[in-house]
């Protein structure tokens, strides 16, 4: 290939541009993980206590999360091209155990474009309980696709399943070794758990933003009371979860736990840094620091005495450049401030519910819980890229650098813009539609057509909407 | 082992080809349906075709990537990184296609439909020739082995590269006309039956003459191909040929679900044509199947899978077309009563407007 000033180093580029595909996709993935248990929870009620609000509700519901499966499915769709696309050498030599995760997600994700298809179909076709039990393989499939998922990512952290020749090439791989790899179960419980959380508070987010606009019905209520719920269940499991994997993390990747904790140099005693970063010369600067705090939670058992590796503990070229740790460590305090939010949240939504037996529906806790959505999305996004950033410079843990996994393909900036343009575009159009179908709703004009699986209906359609484009 | 997964993923190839392809037809004569007026009753037919599946057709194509990388990691390396122009413009149209489709479902007003009806259209013409590119390059030998990166320009724009996307483009195209002839005939729209009959007898026609012109195209530029489809891979050529004949002659005589049977032993057979001519190899002529393959292991786990898949989506996708073919329900209503209740003015959502 001839070289020109435009030919620039790959490895900057693939990895933003996978990281930003991930990014977007990553807020799809709740909505589709979740969304559809919300569903049947109200396509529950609406059988059980004979509810129209629950019925229209569910009915609405399916269609609209049909559409977030769909651009979820092209976004899903990209990171498959990519992986060959910018990270070939990664799969060309270790395909055959990373790949093995992604074929049994790739069964579960049929199952689940089956059966949301099959789901929105059968509104009009079953009758009520049996339809119903459509909706369940596509819940279980959600779960499924995800755990798969992660623990092919799992497996990046904690590669395991395989054995190596003289040359280092695999050599035997074990398939229930690759997936049920160290780290997998307890990331693929903290990932499951977090689409339930996001997916719950980002559609109560929704109806909270309804009500405040005076819309305060049954109807309203209903669609915020199941999906907030649902998340604030989820909110303290996470809790939980996510302090057993911190350990996890300290025990097996003592280094990415380093750089969470702004551990420059081994010692017992540490400090839990709130905020605070490390400078060029790996020295911790500015933050408010617990004494003992990292070294205590670490190990209750030992307290104080937790010794705690610190990023001194490996050459430089095998851990995480300092801007890397300052962003993990970033990253790990923004998680841990908005979930703590989220709980003090989730905590007085169950503790009114407790003592008065109804619902919070003070104009100051709905704006509080409008807010949720997008600080759930920001606490996902927060524990990936710490998750993400952290294996660095690996791309499979102590087997492969990412620099030695890239495409050598020099115009990856190219795709990397035509990405971030499409995306805009693809965002923009998803979020726009959802509100044109939203507001049909409310407006009580047909929704019979909508949704991409749904019997197609006059596809010119009625030339004038009365309302489209006059967004309140 | 490795030779069962190799035609795991030849067929998977082939499935994809013919259901993902004829969803990509669909959208090909979507583009050709002129105005949303004129436009208006074709496309009806096209949505009430491609509507219930159009997702998990093209979850083949997510199966045959993953298998191949997982299966025959260092070929699928040396394929992305030799093609990566035209795979990168393939993943474009499947989002463009893919995206708009399911928007266009949901917005009403026609100069916003007009626009995703377009990009659904351009994803659908830019996928096939993409593959159909990638197809040809894979097969006359421009990826060199072991992973490692060919031209990324000539490795597909050539004689045969371009053959194979002009071909995959006629030929889901045609495949995709009996199909909505077939379609048009089970909703009882007989103006729309022989609206897509004359377009199939034509697309029969030209993906004939492309596939005739194709045969002195790969004998000058692609040998080894071509005396493997001459040789080996003839049956199956000669398949092909007869079930393009026979579905023209049957779309004449109006017969059409067997027309739709031959347009797939058409389309199907070429494919597989293609797979047996280039046996023993995943790449030709340097990485050989057995040579590639993964682990035993990860072998297994395929096999293990794809049986899995079998026991499972065929009865369910059978389920969905049964479920799409069935009235609704009566008494239900569904939607309907539902949306009957909520007129405007008794809304309970429309209260804070």
């Amino acid at each position: 290939m001839t070289s020109t000033i435009l030919a620039v180093d790959p490895v900057p580029w693939a990895r933003g541009q996978m990281a930003f595909t991930l990014a977007f996709h990553i807020i799809l993935v709740p909505l589709g993980v979740s969304w559809a248990f919300l569903t049947l929870i109200a396509n529950h009620r609406a059988i059980r206590h004979d509810d129209s609000d629950a019925l229209l509700l569910a009915q609405r519901w399916s269609k609209y999360m049909a559409v977030t499966f769909a651009v979820g499915a092209v976004t899903g769709t990209v990171l498959t091209f990519e992986f060959g696309l910018l990270w070939p050498r990664f799969m060309g030599r270790w395909g055959e155990a990373f790949g093995i995760p992604f074929l049994v997600e790739g069964l579960f994700f049929f199952l689940e474009a089956i059966f949301v298809a099959i789901y929105i179909f059968g509104w009009k076709r079953m009758r009520p309980w049996p339809h119903f039990w459509t909706g369940v393989p596509v819940v279980l499939a959600g779960i499924g696709g995800s755990v798969s998922v992660v623990a092919a990512n799992a497996w990046m952290n904690t590669p395991s399943g395989f054995t190596l020749d003289a040359q280092g090439n695999l050599d035997t791989v074990d398939p229930w070794g690759v997936i049920f790899n160290s780290s997998m179960p307890l990331n693929a419980l903290h990932m499951v758990i977090a689409a339930y959380i996001v997916g719950g508070f980002l559609v109560a987010s929704v109806y909270a933003v309804g009500m405040l606009k005076g819309r305060n019905d049954h109807y309203h209520r209903l669609g915020f009371t199941i999906a907030f719920s649902v998340a604030a269940i989820a909110v303290p499991l996470q809790m939980g979860v996510g302090d057993s994997l911190a350990r996890w993390v300290y025990n097996e990747q003592p280094v990415k736990f380093a750089a969470i904790e702004l551990v420059a140099t081994t010692g017992s005693d540490k400090p839990e840094i709130l905020l605070g970063r490390i400078n060029d010369d790996g020295e911790i600067e500015g933050g408010i620091p617990l004494p003992g705090v990292a070294s205590i939670l670490s190990d209750p058992s030992t307290g104080t005495a937790t010794v705690v590796q610190g990023l001194d503990s490996v050459p430089a070229a095998d851990r995480p450049t300092f801007s890397q740790v300052n962003t993990v460590h970033l990253a790990w305090d923004v998680m841990v401030g908005t979930a703590t939010l989220l709980l003090l949240v989730a905590l007085y939504y169950g503790g009114y519910w407790l003592f008065r037996r109804r619902l919070p529906q003070s104009p100051w806790f709905l704006r509080v819980a409008a807010c949720c959505g997008v600080l759930s999305v920001i606490a996902l996004e927060a524990g990936w890229v710490m998750a993400e950033v952290g294996r660095q410079p690996w791309i499979v843990y102590h087997y492969m650098k990412v620099e030695d996994a890239a495409t050598g393909n020099s115009y990856v900036w190219v795709t990397f813009l035509a990405v971030v343009v499409l995306y805009a575009g693809l965002g923009y159009a998803a979020i726009r539609v959802l509100r044109t179908m939203s507001r049909r709703a409310r407006d009580g004009l047909s929704t019979d057509d909508e949704g991409p699986y749904g019997p197609s209906g006059p596809i010119a359609g009625p030339i004038e909407d009365p309302v489209a484009g006059e967004a309140p | 082992m490795s030779t069962v997964v190799a035609c795991i993923l030849f067929l998977a190839v082939i499935v994809y080809s013919i259901f993902g392809g004829a969803d990509f037809g669909a959208g090909i004569w979507d583009l050709l349906a002129g105005g949303a007026r004129r436009g208006r009753r074709p496309r009806e037919v096209i949505d009430r075709s491609i509507g219930p599946v159009w997702e998990a057709n093209h979850v083949w194509l997510i199966f045959v990537f993953v298998v191949l990388w997982t299966a025959f990691p260092t070929a699928y390396a040396s394929i992305t990184l030799t093609l990566f122009v035209p795979l990168a413009f393939a993943a474009l149209g499947i989002v463009l296609r893919g995206a708009s489709f399911a928007f266009r479902h949901a917005v009403y007003r026609t100069e916003e439909q007009r626009v995703y009806g377009a990009f659904f259209a351009l994803g659908s013409l830019l996928v096939p020739f993409a593959f159909g590119c990638v197809a040809g390059a894979i097969a006359t030998g421009r990826v060199p082995a072991g992973g490692k990166a060919g031209d990324p320009w000539s490795s597909w724009v050539n004689p045969t590269s371009l053959l194979g996307g002009v071909l995959a483009v006629v030929a889901v195209a045609y495949l995709s006309s009996v199909f909505l002839v077939f379609d048009a005939g089970r909703i009882a729209d007989a103006e729309m039956v022989e609206y897509f009959r004359r377009r199939a007898v034509v697309a029969a026609v030209v993906a004939g003459v492309v596939a005739l012109a194709g045969i002195a195209i790969l004998h000058a530029d692609a040998n080894d191909l071509f005396d493997e489809l001459t040789a080996r891979a003839l049956p199956l050529v000669i398949v092909s040929a007869v079930g393009g004949i026979a579905s023209l002659v049957l779309l004449l005589r109006e017969s059409h679900r067997f027309a739709r049977v031959a347009a797939v032993g058409a389309v199907g057979g070429i494919i597989a044509a293609w797979g047996v001519a280039q046996w023993p190899y995943v790449v030709p002529q340097t990485m050989t199947v057995d040579a590639t393959a993964a682990p035993s292991g990860t072998l297994a786990a395929t096999v293990v899978v794809f049986v899995l898949a079998c026991t499972f989506i065929l009865p369910s996708i059978g389920f969905l077309y049964w479920l799409d073919q069935q009235d609704a329900l009566p008494e239900e209503g569904g939607d309907d009563g539902i949306d009957l209740a909520v007129a405007p003015g008794t809304d309970p959502g429309a209260s804070g407007r």
